[in-house]
């Protein structure tokens, strides 16, 4: 019995060692040093043959292919640009090409997204079949086919721009795009610009400080009145100010095309209308999905405090369905970005049909990919950036 | 003391005829108040201004089987474009007197796809006829044995060519995207970093990017002398692009399942793998079917991408098509076709997911 006890304790105090197969620690780092050496292997094979391919085909790498001279021109352009800039500016073109798609495009979604989503719920059957029906078939057809289908509308249906049709004074529209007048530069335009920079940042200000009067007081101003007026006001005050210029810069048709006013393009159009369509019928979704996830009870309880339709919305529906509404709507806004990049295929100058054009002609594939590649995680990046703040923002404070 | 009770049933009295049957349906729905009838009646008006002439324009004027100058001369639509073009729309450069292979994969498919619509046939049974089926349907459409003459995968196009990209991609993609989302959950830091990596950089770009790298880098990485075909790499391409979508939907099945679901696994002493295999996997892929579905969706649509590197899809045939001179203009009647077949394909997977999430969340209760 003592013998027994003995080796009893003796197990207890000096365990039997285990053998580092069985060990869970041990074992993961094993694993881990495979899966890498595996991983360094693969990349290794991949980069060597890369290179003695590259030197095979006699292809310089490295980006100094952006300083050279990149002799093709671009339709479209943000910034002045010509063929004898170099391949960098011209993928800064495309850059900011792809941007104004993104940034126009975006905020046209959330307008008509917004009004399909609520269109949605609307207890008018008629109106609810409708959007419906509109989600369901835009959701189901690619966007590129989408894309290609108004451009051919566009080229196939429209005039050109001898018969271009003009619906009323100043606008027109043909083949070559669309073309409505603008007023002619004034310096004017500048202190507007100015005033409403300045009306924006006041408008921030000035809805943070009634916000904290209205915490320490109860009393609430009359914040988005005042806001609209001071946005909308202040630069009519600059325009008036400065003589009230009313001068229109009026296209006019010389010889085979337009002089003046500002012209889109049918590229342009075509792939805003085609990103735009698309992506509103998801983001009807979105805000249908966010609107139906606040409960009745609340809109109930928002009433029975005697609160106005416009307060309820406000104060209690809104602020609960956007913590629903905002991570799926910012996913949608960066697909609209992504799809962008469809642009290629009929041939506005976005950052990826540029960069296409400088991988055909320098033959700088892998840099040309990685720059397409670096430029879109750069917007998907800082986008996630944003959204961990937001949803550290608006998250629950719980008991 | 008597009682006054009413022994027999007071007589029902009919609601008024306004709020019931036609017109209570239309006064509740269509003309609640001021703001509901002026949008009912703005709307039917801009109906009735759409409705006939696209009626007009699509069937009564439309012609259906006339060569193109004819077209050119009417009002309508010109269907002749599809009902002339039919053949090389749907099948491409495939050799014209073999069509009949590639139409027998696709009712195939389509069968197979049917048949496990169910839920009551998935058993193993399903998954041999799915692989035989594949099998079937691969030796119809290449060909070069059983006395059928070989058909090169350059020449496989339309339709065949897009249900391919999509059906192998999401395939392939599939078990990928599990080992992608299991290495995301993992506890080895090594494993954990790279598949966060892979799955985040899948999702920051464009799947237009992976096509090019497909297409113009990928040829670069291979050594000397060998070489893959265009199809096959714009699938990998597909099936890179698809595996980080589906990793991420998983992640949310295994984030879904409690943590007592583990350590039961734990405490009946089941390895990692079987825990995974036994516990984890069968409960966690379950609850995502319907998200898995519209990720496939998803791959079907943008499988229509691969236009823009030149393979003879669905959407390139019929562009084809367009540039031809005797059909040059008819391209609304071409891309509405195509986008019928889109819609077909989407609108019944996007059914049959509603359906099954019904099914799925009323077993629960």
């Amino acid at each position: 019995m003592v013998a027994d006890e003995n080796a009893i304790q003796a197990h207890a105090s000096a365990p039997e060692k285990v053998p580092f197969w069985l060990d869970p620690k041990k074992r993961a780092i094993v694993y881990q040093i495979g899966v890498l050496c595996m991983f360094g292997l693969l990349a290794y094979y991949l980069i060597s043959n890369t290179l003695n391919n590259l030197e095979k085909q006699a292809i310089a790498t490295g980006f100094g292919f952006l300083n050279k001279e990149s002799s093709f021109e671009i339709g479209e352009t943000l910034i002045p640009y010509s063929a004898a800039n170099t391949y960098g500016r011209a993928l800064v073109v495309g850059a900011l090409n792809t941007l104004k798609v993104a940034f126009i495009g975006i905020v046209i979604t959330l307008i008509l997204g917004a009004i399909l989503g609520v269109a949605r719920l609307s207890g008018n059957w008629l109106v609810s079949k409708i959007a419906a029906i509109y989600i369901e078939v835009m959701q189901d057809i690619p966007v590129l086919l989408q894309l290609f289908f108004w451009y051919a509308i566009f080229y196939e249906t429209l005039p050109s721009p001898r018969q271009a049709l003009n619906p009323f004074y100043g606008l027109f529209l043909c083949n070559r795009g669309i073309i409505f007048a603008a007023p002619e530069s004034h310096p004017a335009h500048k202190f507007m610009l100015l005033a409403f920079i300045l009306a924006c940042i006041g408008v921030y200000f000035f809805r943070r400080w009634a916000k904290k009067r209205q915490d320490a007081t109860g009393k609430a101003l009359p914040v988005f009145r005042m806001s609209i007026s001071a946005i909308i006001g202040l630069p009519l005050i600059a325009w008036l100010v400065y003589g009230a210029p009313t001068t229109m810069d009026v296209p006019t048709l010389t010889g085979f095309n337009f002089k003046g006013g500002i012209t889109l393009s049918p590229e342009f159009i075509a792939l805003l209308l085609g990103l735009v369509l698309y992506t509103a019928a998801f983001v009807a979704e979105v805000v249908r999905a966010g609107i139906q996830s606040v409960s009745k009870g609340q809109r109930e309880a928002a009433m029975s405090i005697a609160l106005r339709p416009t307060q309820v919305l406000n104060l209690v529906i809104l602020p609960q369905a956007l913590r629903v509404i905002i991570p799926p709507l910012t996913s949608q806004m960066l697909n609209l970005t992504k799809n962008s990049s469809l642009a290629v295929a009929i041939g506005f100058p976005d950052f990826v049909s540029v960069a296409n054009t400088t991988i055909n002609q320098t033959g700088q594939s892998i840099e040309g990919v990685a720059l397409i590649m670096a430029v879109y995680l750069i917007f998907s990046l800082s986008t996630s950036a944003f959204m961990n703040w937001y949803n550290k923002k608006v998250k629950l404070v719980e008991r | 003391m008597e009682a006054y009770v009413q022994e027999t049933l007071a007589e029902e009295l009919k609601p008024p005829v306004t709020s019931k049957g036609v017109i209570g349906w239309a006064k509740s729905n269509l003309f609640d108040g001021w703001f509901n009838s002026l949008l009912t009646l703005v709307t039917l008006y801009f109906l009735w201004k759409v409705i006939p002439p696209l009626v007009r324009w699509a069937f009564i004027d439309s012609l259906w089987n006339t060569t193109g100058a004819v077209c050119r001369d009417a009002d309508g639509a010109c269907w002749s474009i599809i009902t002339t073009n039919l053949r090389f729309i749907l099948f491409g450069f495939y050799p014209h007197d073999q069509h009949w292979r590639p139409l027998i994969a696709i009712v195939l498919l389509c069968g197979l796809l049917f048949y496990s619509r169910n839920r009551n046939h998935w058993n193993t049974y399903l998954v041999y006829a799915w692989i035989i089926g594949l099998v079937v349907m691969g030796v119809l459409m290449r060909g070069g044995i059983l006395g059928l003459p070989g058909v090169e995968t350059s020449q496989w196009g339309g339709l065949p060519l897009t249900l391919l990209l999509s059906i192998f991609g999401l395939t392939a993609a599939y078990p990928l995207g599990v080992l992608l989302a299991l290495g995301r959950q993992s506890e080895m830091r090594a494993i954990k970093m790279l598949c966060v990596v892979y799955i985040e950089l899948i999702r920051g770009v464009p799947l237009i990017s992976l096509l090019f790298m497909g297409s113009i880098i990928f040829p670069l990485f291979l050594p000397e002398g060998v070489t893959i075909g265009q199809i096959l790499r714009a699938q990998v391409a597909i099936i890179l692009f698809t595996a980080a979508y589906i990793a991420e939907v998983v992640r949310g099945g295994l984030q879904a399942m409690p943590r007592g679901q583990y350590e039961a696994a734990d405490s009946i002493g089941l390895s990692y793998f079987l825990t995974m295999r036994l516990i984890i996997l069968p409960q966690a892929l379950k609850i995502v079917i319907p998200p898995t579905v519209s990720i496939l969706i998803s791959a079907f649509k943008d499988t229509s991408l691969v236009v823009i590197i030149a393979l003879w899809d669905l959407l390139k045939t019929t562009q084809s098509t367009l540039s031809n001179p005797e059909w040059m203009g008819f391209s609304r009647e071409a891309y509405i076709f195509v986008a019928i077949l889109y819609f077909l394909g989407c609108f019944s997977m996007a059914n049959y997911s509603r359906k099954l999430e019904k099914e799925l969340s009323t077993e629960e209760h």
